[in-house]
């Protein structure tokens, strides 16, 4: 967990400027410490150097960031899910219906439903 | 490292502009978190930045050209993939959905629903529809042209009465509205689908609304013409054979085929003669030895002249 300072320390390409507008659009959502200071843990600085990435060298403009970043959430929200259930599965269910779940997923998959 | 040039696709004497553009076309394509999952996008992508860390640094590309250094001992940057945690519990924090809050005790609909659009009730319970389940039915071909209503009895026991509408074709499906698998927490019950094997007739056959016949008739009828009496899938009618009909003279009877629905016309009925000359008659054979044709031709005549 880092404060502001540091993190444009860690990017050089990087200026206080960018993180206090994507902090305005809730690109990135650092915590606030109780003493009213921010507080970057390892997830929004990995966001950010992602973000710097996207518009740096990918070329993709902040106006049409908005769209990337939200189809990119939505992609880990359901890979996390997925991730979850999996989980879940290994952990709750058991062997044969893990099996079953397998057999129609791969009959699913082969086209013959 | 392989060569950082052919890494990023370019020649030797490609220039700063060259190597940014090269760059960023390769890492929009295989940038980790944006093919999450793929364990080669990642191994690429390493070697992409690597590549253009070193050839971006004019120091380190002049070292490099001439020979000084080679691709090995440039560190790759220390990386850290937004999708390890995004995917993680603390991804929770950026995500979009109703799965912000992780799951609830009963969350699995919720999950199924928001992904793929089932309804939401009002007391924010999620309803999803029942499978669909599919059958197969066989049906004899008249019931098929002219509609019928057949009793199912599914697997479960419950006995479904199904009407077939008129014109059906062999493979054709129907689908039972709420007769499927039933909902989940109230949800409406999925669909049945039965599809339906048309059986073939002895003497109908079927091409697209119309319908052909074999048409038995005598040597008698052929010759002298006259009224017979023809099936068709609407019960018997009589026809007016043409005197001097032949094997293969095909007549047709208008409406007589696949009955009218949903705005098409009724197909028709073709009834094909065939003559047959019957069990052995002396009488016949005696005309037949005395007779001499008045217009004497020979039937093969074309195939003769062509062999």
């Amino acid at each position: 967990m880092i404060g502001i300072d540091d993190l444009v320390t860690r990017f050089p390409a990087l200026r206080q400027a960018d993180v206090e507008r994507w902090m305005a659009h809730s690109w990135v959502r650092p915590h606030v410490t109780a003493a009213g200071s921010l507080a970057f843990h390892e997830i929004d600085v990995a966001r950010i150097q992602l973000i710097l990435e996207l518009r740096d060298d990918m070329e993709i403009g902040e106006d049409a960031l908005p769209v990337v970043l939200s189809l990119l959430d939505q992609l880990f929200d359901a890979r996390r899910r997925m991730r979850e259930l999996d989980d879940a599965l290994q952990r709750v269910a058991p062997a044969e219906v893990r099996r079953a779940l397998a057999d129609h997923l791969a009959r699913i998959a082969s086209g013959r439903s | 490292m392989d060569d950082p040039y052919a890494t990023l696709g370019l020649a030797k004497d490609a220039s700063a502009d060259d190597i940014r553009a090269a760059y960023r076309k390769l890492a929009k394509q295989h940038h980790p978190d944006l093919n999450p999952g793929d364990a080669q996008a990642e191994e690429r992508f390493k070697a992409i930045s690597a590549a253009h860390a070193l050839l971006s640094d004019p120091e380190k590309k002049a070292q490099f050209d001439r020979g000084e250094i080679d691709a090995s001992g440039e560190p790759s940057r220390a990386w850290r993939s937004y999708r390890d945690h995004a995917e993680g519990s603390a991804g929770r924090r950026y995500s979009r959905g109703p799965s912000a809050e992780g799951w609830a005790a009963d969350d699995l609909g919720d999950l199924f629903g928001s992904m793929f659009g089932g309804g939401r009730s009002a007391d924010g319970e999620i309803k999803l529809r029942g499978r669909d389940e599919f059958y197969s039915l066989s049906v004899a071909f008249l019931d098929a042209v002219n509609g019928a209503t057949r009793r199912l009895t599914l697997p479960d026991g419950k006995t479904l009465d199904l009407k077939i509408p008129a014109g059906m074709e062999d493979g054709q499906t129907l689908r039972l509205k709420g007769e499927g698998g039933p909902g989940w927490n109230g949800g409406p019950s999925g669909d049945a689908l039965v599809q339906l094997t048309v059986e073939p007739h002895p003497y109908f056959t079927r091409e697209g609304d119309d319908i052909r016949l074999e048409l038995p008739v005598t040597l008698k009828e052929a010759v002298l013409g006259g009224p017979v009496e023809a099936p068709t899938p609407g019960g018997r009618v009589r026809v007016r054979v043409p005197a001097g009909s032949d094997s293969g003279t095909e007549l047709r009877l208008r409406g007589r085929g696949i009955p009218a629905r949903q705005g098409r016309p009724a197909g028709d009925l073709y009834a094909v003669l065939r003559v047959r000359i019957g069990k052995p008659d002396p009488e016949l054979e005696a005309f037949l030895r005395d007779w001499t044709p008045e217009h004497g031709t020979n039937p093969r005549e074309t195939m003769e002249a062509r062999s």
